[in-house]
């Protein structure tokens, strides 16, 4: 069967240089970075390069950069080391309603622990409002927390301005810019971020490594306890393999951007020509332009999300929903819920996110197989008759139907 | 994630559609997955004869529809309300935990359509 993979933004194969990279690392080379022996030595070489890699491919210092077990624990730890050595100065959050579940929990978590969170919401595009986020600021706001670009619907916030008024403001301003990094530039100084966070299996890098950007001077405490690894700020013996592999991977990330972006721009807008082209009933879901060059997402009424990724990957195709039934929560997307789309309609989400490899003829074959399966799923749907069509009657010429 | 046998009922849903005159329409809605089963029965003698099923929901909810109108087709009255989630499920072979009372409506859908004949015939 023809395998067609079409979920990069939940995770990318590791590219063959990373992997060639990080082979030594795995095998003989297993000394200790922080041994000062003949064995640490290298290793300690290695993780210093691959550390000036990563602050290469986002425009900081490498001694800005502290090497994570992936973005989840990057974001977790940015904030709560923002709030924590801020608290003196206030406990107040803004974040938006869009953010990734490992930012809005974090938040909600200390939300529970006494911080007040503003939670800004989002307009139809799923893009925040810079004056809502300067209107909710007080002289209690200690931190923002936007990210740069959404991973569900691929909007690209308006961090620049974010950063110049949270700069104006003397607010930490941290971004999650997992989604976006290898996408788009990601650049900590042209954001004004004092806080970012990547993750380096969204770039063909290894899982369980990401890195979070602490600009010089800003205040913040480690979460991490124990050793005296990244500088005392993230504790822990470094996954020395995967830091290897994310420096490789960062590096590749940033040489082949342009070139990449724009080839990935011309096959994600063929998918959403060919998507809204052939089926009724469908909304493209998140900003019409401002969206990652790799990302096409959908919301497909009548029809279930998880029953279309069912269908899709017996024909071969990887792709993702934010759907209720995906593996996990129960729930409708909060993202596709805040920009306003009805839960009976994002229950019905589709995401396709394109990356190295993926052709013109896979997005062909991709629309080719989705047809018949959004046809199949409609006609054994109830709802058309209840949500679409006026009576039971008139549902049975329906067009949804057909 | 789900049971061969699941997958299978997914990829050829039995008994998918309407019954125009039918005897009785029941329908299931979950609000927290926001899943909906309904199902239509024609009755004769006391027993279905027909049953068929439409569905707005995930994997597990269509083999579930599936499934049930398998299991009632032929039954009693009596017979096809004792047909209950749970027994939906292990003839499926199992479903994922969350999934039991997210998506395996199909029973409870079933027993509105007989409530729903029931009170056909009464009134």
């Amino acid at each position: 069967m023809r395998r067609v993979y079409f979920d990069h933004g939940v995770t990318t194969p590791l590219d063959p240089a990373v992997l060639e990279e990080m082979l030594p690392f795995l095998k003989e080379q297993f000394g200790n970075p922080s041994s000062f022996h003949w064995f640490g030595r290298p290793v300690r070489k290695a993780v210093e390069e691959a550390r000036e890699k990563v602050a290469a491919a986002i425009g900081a210092d490498p001694k800005e950069i502290v090497f994570t077990s992936g973005g989840t624990e990057s974001v977790n730890i940015a904030i709560a080391g923002a709030v924590t050595a801020n608290r003196n100065k206030g406990n107040h959050i803004i974040t938006c309603t869009v953010e990734h579940h490992c930012s809005l929990n974090t938040c909600k978590g200390l939300a529970r622990q006494g911080y007040e969170v503003t939670f800004v919401p989002v307009d139809s595009c799923g893009m925040v409002n810079v004056e809502q986020i300067a209107s909710a600021i007080t002289d209690r706001t200690i931190l923002i927390n936007i990210m740069h670009a959404n991973n569900e619907v691929g909007t690209i916030q308006p961090v620049a301005e974010i950063g110049r008024l949270a700069r104006e403001r003397g607010i930490i301003f941290h971004t999650d810019a997992c989604a976006s990094f290898g996408k788009i530039p990601v650049n900590v100084e042209e954001m004004g971020a004092d806080l970012l966070s990547v993750s380096a299996h969204k770039v063909y890098g290894p899982k369980g490594c990401g890195a979070l950007y602490i600009r010089k001077g800003t205040r913040w405490s480690p979460v991490f306890h124990g050793g005296a690894q990244e500088r005392l700020r993230r504790s822990g013996t470094e996954n020395v393999p995967g830091i290897v592999g994310f420096g490789k991977a960062a590096e590749m990330a940033a040489a082949g951007l342009e070139e990449e972006s724009a080839r990935l721009k011309v096959l994600r807008d063929r998918v959403i020509r060919g998507v809204l082209g052939r089926f009724e009933h469908v909304q493209l879901t998140g900003h019409p332009e401002k969206r990652l060059p790799n990302h096409a997402s959908f919301c497909f009424k009548f029809i279930e999300g998880e029953s279309m990724l069912l269908s899709l990957d017996m024909q071969g195709v990887a792709a993702s929903s934010g759907s209720a039934c995906t593996a996990g929560s129960m729930e409708p997307s909060h993202v596709l819920t805040s920009m306003g789309i009805s839960p009976v309609d994002a229950y019905g989400s589709l995401m396709v996110t394109l990356g190295k490899g993926n052709s013109e003829e896979e997005v062909d074959y991709f629309l080719e197989t989705l047809e018949p399966i959004v046809k199949k799923l409609r006609e054994m749907s109830p709802l058309c008759a209840f949500d679409h069509c006026e009576t039971e009657e008139a549902c049975i010429s329906c067009t949804a139907r057909k | 994630m789900y049971s061969e046998k699941v997958i299978e009922h997914f990829s050829n849903p039995r008994n998918v559609g309407e019954i125009p005159d039918a005897d009785g329409v029941g329908e299931i809605g979950n609000q927290v997955c926001g899943d909906i089963t309904k199902i239509f029965i024609k009755v004769e003698d006391n027993v279905i004869k027909d049953i068929k099923f439409k569905t707005f929901g995930c994997g597990a909810a269509i083999a579930s529809g599936s499934m049930l109108t398998e299991m009632a087709k032929g039954k009693t009255i009596e017979e096809a309300l004792q047909i209950t989630n749970k027994h939906v499920a292990d003839m499926l072979g199992g479903l994922p935990p969350q999934k039991m009372h997210c998506s395996n409506l199909a029973a409870d859908a079933l027993y509105k359509a007989i409530e729903d004949y029931k009170s056909r015939q009464a009134g």
